[in-house]
């Protein structure tokens, strides 16, 4: 077996860490990815406009770079905000944007930008004729969201979607810079104090390779489910 | 220019954070970024060829070694295996005493290596789809007129896969520099390192960021034009037939 130096735990430990981290921005990088393209979509021009100025400048500038402005930022942002409304209105609240906060709404930000460009072709992939057979069966228009475009949509965005997580997943690794104790920050401390740096980075991009592997499984079964009826040409 | 210089060192007088001296290190950082984005797009980019081309060998010995290679490559954070050349190069017995160290001591270097390596293997799997994706057609009259397969993939293949791959190609450029950001961590003064220094001489990360990310978002839109231009050029007769 190889020696990790009694550093097993504290990795184990940090590989959980940047899974929920990871689950997390997921789940924001949807909500916001849904949001945004259905702005894209829609023929509001403040909306439409709103949505494109945030992918674009989301996409155009660097990961870290975003996380280390909200980081460092946020806190001091969040403190203007809750001061003035405890001068104002008496109200004290106190918001800590901590390590985890920041890396969970910094990827979270980055991966809805991409998410919406691929929830957008989604949306636009399903049959016309769908939406129309569902309003003229009476449906609502959120009914037909739910029922029809959205479950068919997905079967377009899957593709996209497993390839944004795999990229989110490698992100993930950037929150040891500012100081969060994922497996990337345990396994860069644990190689300064045993130099041996090719251990712990192995140790740690294997398991990134196992999470990558299990999610690839998961989305092809996914993918099966969300084709029924399309034959098996996807 | 001396002019502009007094214009500008005006123009400067009334903030604290924006001085010559700030703004110096930012012109800095960004000569170093687009040194470190340049020299590892163009290694990892003459490396990638030959490599794409040996992942679609009849050979499984020069087939799986490349797949391995980009396997990893692609499947693991670039933090990491930055982590792993620069502590890598550190830690090894005796390399501070030897003359390797004055090379090493840099890490410029180290960065240099891991970003290369990580580019090459991305941009190899897209030489390898674009060459994969060349039409039967025109391989097939190749052949006919009696190219050897050397010659089909210099004179046919290889510059229609070129082609095909551009827009792909154009995403991993900007890819390349937004991920260069993370060279700051291993101390290296990039244009991400002057932020994180003026942030922590004056504690103004609105000023510091904010700044850095609009010259980064400058960099994407030329590289976006410049992209946009050479698909124009090079692309034209895939282009739909106007008039």
């Amino acid at each position: 077996m190889i020696d990790l130096h009694g550093y097993g735990p504290r990795l184990l430990e940090g590989a959980g860490v940047t899974l929920q981290l990871a689950l997390l921005s997921l789940l924001l990088a949807v909500v916001l990815g849904l949001i945004t393209a259905v702005a894209k979509m829609s023929r509001s021009w403040i909306a439409h406009r709103t949505a494109t100025l945030y992918t674009t400048v989301i996409r155009g500038v660097p990961d870290l770079v975003l996380m280390m402005l909200l980081f460092f930022g946020g806190q001091i942002g969040v403190n203007m905000i809750t001061d003035w409304l405890y001068y104002q209105f008496d109200i004290d609240i106190f918001i800590n944007i901590n390590e985890f906060v920041a890396g969970v709404v910094t990827i979270g930000l980055i991966f809805g930008a991409y998410m919406g460009e691929t929830f957008r072709g989604a949306f636009m992939a399903v049959d016309n004729g769908q939406i129309e057979a569902g309003k003229a069966y009476g449906m609502s228009s959120s009914l037909v969201f739910r029922r029809i475009r959205f479950p068919q949509m997905m079967r377009h965005a899957l593709p996209g979607l497993s390839n944004n997580w795999m990229v989110l997943l490698k992100t993930t690794a950037l929150v040891s810079v500012i100081g969060l104790a994922d497996m990337v920050r345990v396994a860069s401390e644990a190689s300064k104090a045993t130099r041996e740096p090719f251990l712990f980075m192995m140790v740690v991009a294997l398991i990134y390779l196992l999470i990558a592997s299990v999610s690839e499984w998961l989305f092809a079964r996914l993918q099966k489910r969300y084709s029924i009826g399309y034959g098996e040409e996807d | 220019m001396e002019s502009l210089l007094t214009w500008l060192e005006n123009q400067l007088a009334d903030n604290s954070i924006f001085t010559l001296q700030t703004l110096s290190h930012y012109a800095d950082g960004l000569t170093t970024t687009v040194q470190l984005v340049f020299l590892s797009l163009i290694i990892g980019l003459i490396a990638a060829v030959p490599l794409a081309i040996g992942r679609g060998s009849r050979h499984a010995w020069i087939k799986w070694p490349i797949f391995a290679y980009t396997y990893v490559f692609r499947g693991t954070p670039l933090l990491i295996q930055l982590y792993l050349i620069y502590y890598g190069v550190v830690f090894v017995d005796g390399i501070q005493e030897s003359w390797l160290w004055v090379i090493l001591e840099d890490p410029f270097i180290p960065a240099l290596i891991a970003f290369t390596l990580n580019t090459a293997a991305y941009t190899t799997e897209i030489f390898r789809g674009a060459i994969k994706s060349t039409s039967k057609g025109e391989i097939e009259a190749a052949r006919a007129y009696g190219m050897s397969p050397g010659l089909t993939m210099r004179r046919i293949i290889i510059p229609s896969a070129f082609r095909r791959a551009l827009p792909a190609y154009g995403n991993e450029v900007i890819f390349m520099l937004h991920a260069s950001a993370i060279a700051s961590v291993v101390t290296i003064m990039d244009l991400t390192g002057a932020a994180r220094f003026v942030y922590a001489r004056y504690y103004a990360p609105f000023e510091a960021f904010l700044f850095v990310a609009a010259i980064y978002l400058c960099l994407t839109f030329a590289i976006l034009y410049f992209f946009r231009h050479l698909e124009k050029k090079l692309l034209a007769h895939l282009q739909p037939q106007t008039g």
